[in-house]
């Protein structure tokens, strides 16, 4: 994941190529995002990008999905990059990193093991910041069609007339 | 010609809400030859506007109004602003519902009788029982076309219940089947049959499981008798000096207010509903609420023993094709004190959608201990768990007077506490649910927590005596001759059994009362 700041009339290969990787993100410039591997990238108008990829990274390490790319996790928070929701959101963020640094870390995002960031994330559970994000995941991620194709979930079957004869008895090791 | 009533015509029986309960009883009065309006706070949806999408559906048709929760229940700590799970709509809970559709066995109306003293449970014989019931069960049975019952064939079993079915086998349980569910197993009463499409909770688009909203609610329209009102919210019932229920006063879609005259008042709103629809009409005459005299109003809500079982294994199962609720095992329905609990408990396969699952399965859960499960989702099986839950005077409905709702009254709070005879059939149906899939080669399985209430049962209870309950026989309030209660809250005790059925066949029999009491004049 990349951050970035996006200077006006630059391409985006030179926005790439100016970024600093984070994380699987980087951050290139003020307002703009990308995936390390340029497969998706993201505007931001009121969070930090930093703050942004931070999130991002964050809601990897909630619900991780190896098999789920970074852009699923960066729609499922993008909801928070509002005038409205930016301050409380910047505050977490800033309190996660302040916690990874009281760890011994230079910032959340910069812990290297996703087991030392679930140990951050375990001290500040029962924040407001904490479960705000992990309940809107919930469906902010889970509820998105374009990855319930990673979990083999087929949803509905009314436009091809169901189930009944697509597979709904097909089970064949039982 | 759909009949059209004046607001001043006391003449009227007026239902409110259109479920299980006050839909059957709307048309079957209708039938009669009653003159009906029947107010129902939300909007008329049928097939064709049923969206196969878990959230989507949930937005479309749940009741979302601002309610509260306190008590030891799970539920109060993760949904606690939703302790229920029921629509809003014509023909109310029964477009969400799954259809399983059982008939009580014989000593569940008698569990006073045949369960003893158990500390804590405020336990009574209903008034009626088994045998009495019988004919009604069957006319209800034919109404919903419930398969296995009258000359109605099983559904077909889909993967998930051939899961099920196999570890039931293993573990030498008996009484297995695909259910009795009304659902179509072939076109019946006009109604195709299931094509397995797999979103029975959001509303069938075949029209193959039952709901009374495109049965009982169109075929009562066609009469010429009744009236639904649709986005009309019943804010109060009113009544006359001498105490007799003289009409409703009720919301319309833009918020204006209306009072409807009637005859006869039947409420049937569900069991969060209904019971702070009568304490929010108290009056100087009734300042308890109305029929309230035993104090029972509210109190001795029932909402089943539940939880669920999900299991993952090393192959693909694809729970979510076919039927949401696809059998059942019904073995440990007895009662059988020798288990530590009295009363008994079915199992039924149920299957969630994943992002159903992901809500679900470990509300507040997360990290890899939940996602691994997720991972799994494709190779994941489920059941459901449903048995009796002992009534207790404190779990109650209540008027929340420091939240209220858009019109501006009280909130219903919902208090429960579970019994420690919930707790140990709950410990029981866990491990009997594990165990029927580590029997088939589960590599991991979850006793999941009971989700937002979906049977709500009891807080208008029946009671022989106008001391212990809030309605008689015949679901008429003890209190007021022309009140009746006409949903799931007239249940006295909630039985192991989803209460669907149970809710259509005495209201099937109301209907039949009435009528029979209006011709003779005494109502
Ligand atoms: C997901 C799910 C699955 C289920 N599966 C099963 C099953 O398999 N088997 C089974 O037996 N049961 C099942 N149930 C339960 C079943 O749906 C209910 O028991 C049944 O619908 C209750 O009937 P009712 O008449 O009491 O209330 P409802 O059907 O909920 O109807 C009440 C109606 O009253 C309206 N209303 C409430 N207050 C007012 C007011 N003030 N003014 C106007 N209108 C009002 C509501 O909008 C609603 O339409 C399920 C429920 C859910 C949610
Ligand atoms: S599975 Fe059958 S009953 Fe359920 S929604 Fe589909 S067609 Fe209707």
């Amino acid at each position: 994941m990349t951050v970035q700041t996006k200077p006006k009339g630059m391409t985006r290969r030179q926005l790439l190529s100016r970024s600093v990787a984070m994380g699987a993100a980087f951050v290139a410039g003020p307002g703009f995002i990308a995936g390390s591997d340029a497969a998706w990238a993201m505007e931001t108008t009121a969070l930090q990008p930093a703050s942004m990829a931070t999130l991002i990274q964050m809601a990897r390490d909630i619900y991780p999905h190896d098999r789920v790319g970074d852009e699923f996790y960066a729609a499922a928070v993008k909801a928070y990059d509002t005038e409205d929701a930016a301050p409380e959101i910047e505050a977490g963020i800033a309190a996660l990193d302040a916690a990874a640094r009281g760890k011994g870390h230079a910032s959340y995002i910069e812990t290297g093991w996703e087991r030392d960031r679930v140990d951050i994330l375990r001290g500040m559970e029962d924040s407001t910041f904490f479960q705000r994000i992990r309940g809107g995941l919930v469906t902010g991620l889970y509820n998105q069609k374009a990855v319930w194709p990673l979990f083999g979930y087929e949803g509905e079957s009314f436009s091809q007339g169901g189930y009944i004869d697509h597979g709904f008895d097909d089970i064949n090791w039982i | 010609m759909v009949a059209k009533y004046d607001l001043n015509d006391d003449t009227v029986v007026v239902v409110i809400g259109t479920g299980a309960g006050g839909g059957v009883l709307a048309n079957e009065l209708a039938q009669k030859g009653v003159k009906v309006v029947a107010l129902e706070a939300g909007g008329r949806y049928l097939p064709e506007d049923y969206v196969n999408d878990e959230w989507d559906s949930f937005g479309q048709l749940a009741w979302l109004d601002a309610r509260s929760t306190s008590g030891d229940w799970r539920v109060a700590k993760d949904f606690s602003g939703l302790p229920a799970w029921i629509v809003k709509a014509v023909g109310g809970t029964t477009t969400h519902w799954a259809g399983a559709s059982l008939r009580f066995q014989a000593h569940e109306f008698k569990t006073k009788t045949t369960y003893g003293d158990v500390q804590g449970a405020n336990l009574l014989d209903w008034p009626i029982d088994l045998a009495e019931m019988e004919p009604w069960y069957e006319k209800a049975e034919t109404k919903l076309g419930v398969t296995r019952t009258g000359d109605r064939e099983g559904l077909p079993g889909c993967n998930n219940y051939k899961v099920f079915e196999a570890g039931a086998k293993k573990l030498g349980y008996s009484e297995v089947h695909t259910g009795r569910m009304a659902i179509n197993s072939v076109e019946y009463d006009g109604r195709s049959a299931c094509q397995q499409t797999g979103f029975c909770f959001q509303g069938c688009k075949w029209g193959a499981k039952w709901s009374a909203a495109y049965t009982d609610i169109p075929r009562g329209e066609a009469t010429g008798n009744l009236e639904v009102r649709e986005r009309a919210h019943v804010l109060k019932i009113e009544h006359d000096a001498s105490g007799k229920a003289s009409g409703v006063l009720y919301a319309d879609q833009d918020g204006n207010q209306h009072l409807q005259k009637a005859r006869i008042v039947c409420v049937a709103g569900n069991s969060i509903e209904s019971p702070r629809l009568l304490l929010n009409s108290a009056s100087s005459m009734f300042p308890d609420g109305l029929a309230n005299s035993s104090g029972q109003v509210g109190r001795n809500y029932m909402r089943h023993m539940t939880g669920s079982v999900y299991a993952v294994f090393d192959k693909p199962v694809r729970m979510w094709r076919g039927t949401t609720m696809a059998g059942i095992i019904q073995d440990e329905s007895r009662h059988d004190p020798s288990r530590g609990f009295v009363g008994g408990y079915e199992l039924e396969t149920l299957a969630l959608g994943l992002p159903f699952m992901a809500a679900f399965l470990d509300p507040g859960g997360w990290g890899r201990e939940f996602t691994t499960a997720l991972d799994s989702y494709e190779n994941m099986a489920g059941m459901w768990i449903v048995g009796e839950d002992m009534p207790q005077e404190t779990n109650r409905i209540t008027l929340n007077h420091d939240l209220k709702d858009q019109y501006g009254l009280p909130a219903p709070n919902v208090h429960f506490d579970d019994h420690p005879n919930d707790k140990a059939m709950r410990a029981h149906a866990y491990k009997q649910g594990m165990a029927v899939y580590d029997a088939v080669g589960a590599t991991r399985t979850f006793p999941t927590p009971p989700y937002p209430s979906t049977h709500n049962l009891g807080t208008n209870r029946m009671a022989e005596n106008a001391r212990d309950g809030v309605v008689n026989r015949w679901g008429q309030t003890h209190d007021i001759d022309n009140l009746f209660i006409s949903d799931g809250s007239q249940f006295t005790t909630g039985a192991a059994e989803n209460p669907t059925l149970t809710i259509v066949a005495l209201a099937i029999r109301q209907a039949d009362h009435i009528a029979s009491e209006m011709g003779a004049g005494n109502l």
